[in-house]
């Protein structure tokens, strides 16, 4: 038998075609059913985009998007939230590797700037509540309200999975459970940055722009 | 401040005869189960085995249970309100106040759709589609547990309002601004909301559970195109679940913070945009309606094809008008409200759109029509239903075509026609499927066949019922009479509602035939035993294993190698006689831990849910930091898994010896 003929013969065999590999390890499993979650989550936020856009002319007399949105405060958030990613994904590597205390460092810097862009934002609701500018003003600020707290209550949530996490790395180490866990949340995370990063593009700039 | 917020004793309706009389049979009747269930010292049992289980065929059994008994809280409100209509002619006012018949239509919809079709759907899902696909769970076990306790939190929630307050006078779409607390300020609404959004939370971890699945842990070989059906339209159901129910629930917490902190979404004053709320709604309610009927037409593929004693024609073509109507389930939603004044082009638009997805559906009808022909048909009580259902069908899906034309649908709109036309597809789409599902899994769930007397006795009730109760409704809506009539003045429709109350008569025949099949069947178990784990003679893998199956399903993971590979193999059988096989030897099987999780997690929903409907701040606190904690206490546990021993495994399988191994 000639080399050609043996070769043509191994990847006969090795070719199975994807689908009928059999069940994903439990590793992509978690990962991909987390990604299906976070395709959801985002299409929640579709709706609340949605309805932003509908009602975002329909302010009743009261202030606009453009009288109202502090731009360096919202650029302040929009820093710390992007830099928060880069932590997270530095955590990321940490755990790949095993490092304990260069994981906490990257969590605890993740904590940092997530607790400050809620801070940064806990202020200008305050700031726009002082004003009169509250939900219950006009449709328009019910809109931005519910949306951009729905993505401060997301923070939120990440902030304390990301406590509840590091707990789990102190008490369990790095066990497969708890490492795909920590997967999840960099993903919860990141998708927070993108679900952000259409935030600010659609009612920070094109609000101060209009 | 008061402790316990807007609740008091006033909310509970003691001068309504009716109300409290239902309250009344429901609680002694609760309370009788749990008593026989304590005496008979079951809790243990129910316990271990079903309320912690994170088996899906436990689950999916669980499912079925709830969606049959809400099917009979359903299926009263039917009942009262056809009797209303039989009697309140002329000036009669019949015996149904305004403010409850409200009630009881707002009720009867929600059930019907949320906690009956929703649960029967999925439950069928969670039983067959692991075995189906060869694997020994979902892909999250315990995350289907805490699914399965979170509809039934919602059922609860639902329930309560029976006697608790009242439910929502609002239809069970609960458009605003009617559903706004301005003019809904009872609690009703309130319990349609938490508890939509309660149960609706547990659908969409379904759905990601299944798309999961499907997508990730196929057995071996069992590539895409060698898929049951039934597992396609599952995938597309989850699919659709996925992307629709995130949107309902946005859309409820939009109204939630209306109706809680004065937001102006859908008010009428400060901007607010009512008609926002009917497109979101309807953008998830259209796909709703797939999401229902795809997983019904999935097992009438598989009944087809099984009591057609061959492979379903045009398994391709299936695949592809499941997945075409997938999509185009998105596309159609605003026919719901063609009155709502948008242009004439995007009216037509909607229009052609909800023509063009009849199409996937016609070509399912001539598959299952082509299955059948040249085929041996048997005529078992599965088959009834689905013959049933393609003749009631068909006829259904035309006044559906009819009312795409936006010219018909304005003259037409909200009258009974209309409620003709959508109990024409839902009833024989969805419930005959999940009727004809229900008796072709049964004897794989439970080891025993249903009753065939009493099986065709209920199809034909209900075959008979359903067209004297709903027939009708065509004709009194052509003849202008309106949904939701408390009482009417014009005697031409009486003669009509009459053949209508009539017939949900026949169908109450039809549940009561469906009943005593139940005790009939178990009462001859022994006779209608099904030991081979085949009774059919099917073509998919889950009658390759015994019935009811062992907690894994399957020993060996079948290998897979062609489309309908159980057929196939008992086909190549003869041929395979004689040659050595070789002995398998056992090994260990890991199996997810039970886990009370999903239970525990359900209580402080209800809780939650409670607090919130009755403005109860502290115990709303209460129940989130419950559930947290709980799922604390899960996130730490540090044993996931039970090994079953290979010897259990190896002395399960010598007594149940299967004909063809996979």
């Amino acid at each position: 038998m000639n080399d050609a003929v043996a070769i043509y013969d191994v990847s006969q065999e090795a070719f199975v075609p994807a689908s009928e590999a059999g069940p994903a390890p439990k590793r992509i499993v978690v990962a991909y059913g987390f990604w299906v979650f976070l395709l959801s989550d985002i299409i929640m936020f579709s709706a609340l985009f949605a309805a932003y856009a509908v009602l975002v002319h329909a302010t009743a007399g009261g202030p606009t998007g453009a009288q109202l949105f502090n731009q360096v405060s919202v650029a302040l958030e929009t820093a710390c939230l992007l830099v928060s990613s880069y932590t997270c994904g530095l955590m990321s590597l940490a755990v790949g590797s095993r490092r304990r205390g260069a994981v906490y460092l990257g969590a605890l810097a993740t904590f940092v700037l997530g607790a400050a862009f809620l801070g940064l934002e806990l202020r200008e609701f305050a700031s726009m509540i002082a004003q009169g500018a509250t939900p219950q003003r006009s449709a328009f600020l019910s809109a931005f309200f519910a949306l951009v707290g729905c993505h401060g209550a997301h923070v939120t949530a990440g902030l304390i999975w990301l406590t509840v996490m590091m707990a789990q790395v102190a008490v369990k180490g790095f066990r497969a459970n708890v490492q795909r866990r920590l997967a999840c949340f960099s993903l919860f995370w990141h998708a927070l940055d993108i679900i952000w990063v259409g935030l600010f593009t659609l009612v920070y700039l094109m609000g101060v722009a209009s | 401040m008061n402790l316990l917020g807007n609740l008091s004793w006033s909310a509970i309706p003691f001068d309504q005869p009716i109300i409290m009389g239902a309250g009344g049979g429901v609680i002694l009747a609760i309370a009788a189960v749990l008593g026989w269930v304590t005496l008979k010292g079951y809790v243990p049992y129910l316990w271990r085995e079903w309320i912690t289980s994170v088996d899906h065929k436990r689950i999916g059994v669980m499912y079925l249970v709830l969606a049959l008994i809400m099917l009979l809280r359903g299926f009263s409100d039917a009942i009262m309100m056809r009797g209303q209509q039989a009697v309140a002619a002329g000036g009669a006012q019949g015996y149904l106040p305004p403010e409850h018949y409200d009630q009881i239509f707002s009720a009867h919809g929600t059930i019907m759709i949320f906690f009956v079709a929703m649960p029967l759907i999925i439950g069928l899902m969670n039983f067959a589609v692991p075995l189906q696909l060869g694997i020994r769970d979902v892909a999250f076990p315990t995350l289907n547990s805490v699914s399965l306790w979170l509809t039934a939190s919602g059922i609860l929630l639902i329930n309560v309002s029976l006697v608790v307050g009242e439910f929502a006078r609002t239809g069970w779409m609960a458009y605003p601004p009617l559903s706004e607390v301005q003019f809904s300020p009872g609690v009703g609404v309130d319990y349609y909301l938490w508890s939509l959004q309660i149960a609706g939370v547990g659908t969409l971890l379904t759905g990601i559970n299944f798309v999961t699945t499907i997508l990730k842990t196929r057995a071996q070989g069992m590539g895409y195109m060698r898929m049951p059906v039934f597992c396609w339209t599952a995938l597309a159901s989850s699919l659709m679940i996925v992307a629709v129910f995130p949107i309902l629930t946005a859309t409820f917490a939009m109204l939630l913070l209306d109706r809680y902190l004065g937001f102006h979404f859908f008010s009428i004053d400060a901007g607010g945009n009512p008609m926002m709320y009917v497109n979101l709604f309807w953008v998830w309610g259209h796909p709703e309606v797939y999401i229902l009927v795809l997983p019904a037409f999935g097992v009438f593929s598989e009944v087809t094809a099984t009591f057609s004693g061959k492979p379903l024609f045009g398994y391709r073509s299936m695949v592809a008008a499941t997945m075409a109507i997938c999509v185009l389930s998105m596309m159609v939603w605003l026919h719901h409200f063609f009155t709502m004044g948008a242009s004439a082009n995007v009216n037509a638009f909607f229009g052609m759109m909800s023509m063009i997805i009849g199409v996937p559906t016609g070509v399912k009808i001539f598959n299952w029509l082509f299955t059948m022909y040249g085929g041996r048909v048997r005529f078992t009580v599965p088959i009834l239903w689905t013959i049933g259902f393609m003749v009631t069908f068909v006829l259904g899906g035309l006044t559906g075509v009819l009312l795409a034309v936006p010219p018909v649908d304005w003259t037409v709109h909200n009258s009974l026609f209309l409620v003709a036309h959508f109990h024409h597809v839902i009833i024989p789409g969805v419930v005959f499927g999940c009727f004809a599902g229900y008796i072709y899994w049964f004897p794989k769930a439970f080891g025993f066949k249903l009753d065939e007397t009493w099986g065709r006795r209920a199809f034909w009730c209900w075959f008979i019922g359903f067209h004297l109760a709903f027939m009708p409704l065509y004709v009194v809506g052509l003849m202008g009479m309106t949904r939701r009539l408390q009482h009417y003045d014009v005697l031409a429709w009486r003669p009509w509602l009459l053949v209508a109350a009539a017939g949900a008569v026949v169908i109450f025949a039809g549940v009561v035939c469906q009943i005593i099949q139940f005790v009939v069947s178990i009462r001859d178990r022994e006779a209608l035993r099904d030991v081979t784990g085949d009774p059919w003679n099917g073509l998919t893998l889950e009658w390759s294993t015994p019935s009811p199956p062992p907690a894994w399903n399957y020993a060996f993971l079948p290998h897979v190698a062609a489309r309908d590979a159980f057929w196939v193999e008992k086909k190549l059988a003869p041929f395979k006689q004689g040659q050595p096989t070789q002995p398998r030897k056992y090994e260990p099987i890991e199996t997810p831990k039970n886990t009370p999780l999903g239970f525990v997690n359900a209580f402080f929903a209800v809780v939650t849910g409670f607090a919130l409907i009755w403005h109860i701040w502290w115990m709303a606190a209460f129940g989130i930091l419950g559930a947290f904690v709980t799922l604390l206490v899960f996130a730490f546990r540090d044993v996931e898994e039970v090994e079953i021993p290979a010897a259990t495994i190896a002395q399960f399988d010598r007594a149940h010896p299967m004909e063809v191994a996979l």
